[in-house]
């Protein structure tokens, strides 16, 4: 297993009162030399875990105070030159919100070439809540978003000159990117999935699946429906095709892990949003979209839940190394394993010190007992 | 004149099968619903097909109407229900819209008015005033949903609320109603930035009606579409709001009698 080390890169300072930490925040509440400081301590942080031998990953959302990355790109293009061995993962781009989809092509090709070809290419739809940031519109994301990535994947593997691309949703003449990516014939993809609809088009490609925080069943229903495509067309799945995202912090001792990630669940507890941009209409098919009408909330509503609910449900691992090590391993044997798990060991207010301390226990006593995972 | 080819509340354009409501006798009207639909049980529908013949097709995308994969935005529309209206060479229409629907007949009567006899538009979107910075229609996908029932109501109490009430079917189509909504007119934002122009070339007559308490579309933006269309009338409906069929079906439909009776 491999594991990636991810922040959110948050600007923690909220004021007490608001409606939404997402989309209508006002910048007002962002102080630009705390936010520089942040973002320095923040590479750091990565670059740290780079040399405890860890893999680097990177995501991008807009208007929000819970992840202050809305141009991941250039984060990635920083990490690239400042770091040497870690393979560096942007998951992921938010190509259904993105106008120009050769613009990500030749993002993506610039840094990979920079990294000496360690860059992986995430492909995200986004959360619903970037729909207003990213004025784009809701209605028929996914044909978009694949048509994106067509566009983008033909930009990457055409080498005899240019193309023209006259879709459904997007016209670009003369495409002929510099540079071309450094992998051939182009960097790992990886797409995210939090139900299960969206599986099959990702493993009909044979791209690594990553998903979020989706705990013991329904992780274990996005990787089934991965494999049974995968086997559909004859194929196997490698573990390296299955990723999980979870919040997690490794202590000296159980209490020590729980303070540490007690801090995690800033995250969590933060991410008060908006009904109208949880909801954005098209986001999910029309049945989903009913029922949560009549259910309210939101499937990304995690407030509620106290720390001890998210172990339980395997959306959280903190403790000791060996309780870290066990939840980890409970949750990988329900789900039939995975071959990435992407560690958000940053969030809130865990300062500098304790996420390095996070990061270091997670590297030498965690990390290489799950490598040897079966 | 080929027959309406209307069957179990159905209407075929080419190979479109649009759900329809089609009722009473007179002269033709052709309604064009707003964001939420058509209500075969509506009282303004029972009212009008006193004096009309009434046909209220769901646009493809509302109700159990079909959305082609082509369909995305209102010129869609138009085109489809022109096709409609050659189709079954129906003439001395009455062209209604409310809303959405009222930016749809707009956008229609500018491409070929020579069916038509008197357009209505109650409510209607689909131009632009304001300057770069000043919104127009507030913005509907964007606010909290109570907000947007207090835009829409007069009184608000009468607002379709209670989603926990209501049958799995009436969600799937409010829903399906809103999904389609906002593929129309997500943007440029309920408008065609080149349709206050057009409007300037129609010799239709021409009556626009707004609810006096309607919190989507202002007095001051249906003075400049009644200022866009020669010879239009602005009626006010009051205690009425976005949707003055609902609050005030009578009301309304004694000006729709008194101008194209």
């Amino acid at each position: 297993m491999r594991a990636w080390f991810f922040t959110e890169t948050a600007y923690p300072y909220l004021p007490e009162e608001f409606d939404s930490i997402r989309v209508t925040l006002p910048n007002r509440h962002y102080d630009p030399r705390i936010g520089a400081e942040l973002y320095h301590r923040y590479l750091d942080e990565w670059l740290h875990a780079e040399e405890m031998g860890l893999e680097i990953m990177l995501n991008e959302h807009h208007q929000t105070a819970t992840c202050v990355d809305p141009v991941a790109p250039i984060m990635l293009g920083v990490l690239a030159r400042e770091t040497t061995k870690a393979r560096l993962l942007l998951l992921g781009n938010p190509i259904a919100n993105r106008r120009q989809p050769v613009r990500v092509a030749e993002e993506m090709a610039l840094v990979d070439c920079l990294s000496r070809g360690r860059v992986e290419v995430g492909f995200v739809r986004g959360v619903p809540y970037e729909i207003s940031a990213g004025n784009s519109n809701p209605v028929r994301m996914s044909e978009r978003f694949w048509e994106s990535h067509d566009l983008i994947l033909k930009a990457w593997t055409t080498h005899d000159g240019p193309f023209s691309w006259e879709g459904r949703f997007f016209h670009h003449r003369q495409v002929n990117i510099w540079p071309r990516p450094y992998q051939e014939p182009h960097p790992p993809v990886w797409i995210t999935a939090l139900s299960t609809n969206s599986v099959p088009a990702v493993a009909e490609r044979g791209y690594v699946v990553a998903t979020f925080l989706t705990g013991f069943e329904v992780s274990k229903k996005i990787f089934e429906a991965y494999r049974a495509t995968a086997a559909g067309l004859g194929r196997d799945t490698p573990s390296d095709r299955l990723a999980y995202a979870a919040l997690l912090y490794t202590g000296e001792t159980d209490e020590e892990g729980r303070a540490g990630a007690r801090k995690l669940m800033w995250y969590v507890e933060a991410n008060k949003v908006a009904p109208q941009f949880v909801a954005p209409p098209g986001y999910v098919p029309v049945e989903a979209a009913a029922q949560a009408m009549r259910k309210g909330g939101s499937q990304y509503d995690f407030r509620r839940l106290t720390l001890e609910d998210l172990v339980s449900q395997g959306v959280m691992f903190a403790g000791n190394p060996d309780t870290v090590f066990r939840q980890v391993k409970a949750h990988y044997e329900h789900v039939g394993g995975y071959g990435h798990l992407l560690v958000m060991g940053q969030a809130g207010f865990l300062n500098h010190r304790d996420t390095v301390r996070g990061i270091d226990l997670f590297a030498r006593e965690v990390y290489p007992r799950l490598k040897e995972l079966k | 004149m080929p027959t309406l080819e209307i069957f179990d509340g159905k209407i075929r354009i080419r190979d479109l099968e649009l759900e329809a409501v089609h009722r009473g006798d007179g002269p033709p009207l052709l309604l064009l619903h707003g964001a939420a639909g058509i209500d075969p049980r509506a009282e303004y529908l029972e009212l009008l097909a006193r004096h009309f013949e009434v046909l209220a097709p769901s646009h493809p995308g509302f109700g159990n109407s079909p959305l082609p994969d082509l369909f995305d935005s209102v010129d869609d529309l138009a085109h489809l229900y022109l096709d409609l209206l050659e189709r079954f060479e129906l003439r001395d229409v009455v062209l209604m819209g409310f809303s959405f629907g009222g930016w749809i007949a707009a956008e229609l009567a500018v491409r070929c008015a020579h069916r038509l006899a008197r357009l209505i538009l109650v409510g209607p979107v689909g131009i632009k005033v304001g300057d770069r910075e000043t919104r127009d229609i507030p913005d509907i996908f964007a606010l909290p949903p109570d907000e947007v029932m207090r835009l829409v109501y007069h009184d608000p109490e009468k607002a379709p609320t209670n989603f926990a009430a209501m049958s799995d079917e009436q969600l799937r189509i409010i829903a399906r109603n809103r999904q389609s909504l906002a593929l129309y007119t997500w943007e440029p934002y309920m408008h065609n930035p080149k349709l206050r122009y057009r409007l300037g070339a129609l010799r239709l007559p021409t009556l626009l009606v707004r609810g006096a308490g309607d919190g989507l579309v202002s007095q001051q933006y249906l003075e400049a579409y009644r200022a866009a269309i020669p010879g239009a009338r602005l009626e006010v409906i009051a205690e009425a709001g976005h949707a003055p069929q609902i609050e005030q079906p009578r009301a309304l439909v004694d000006r729709i009698l008194a101008f194209a009776g």
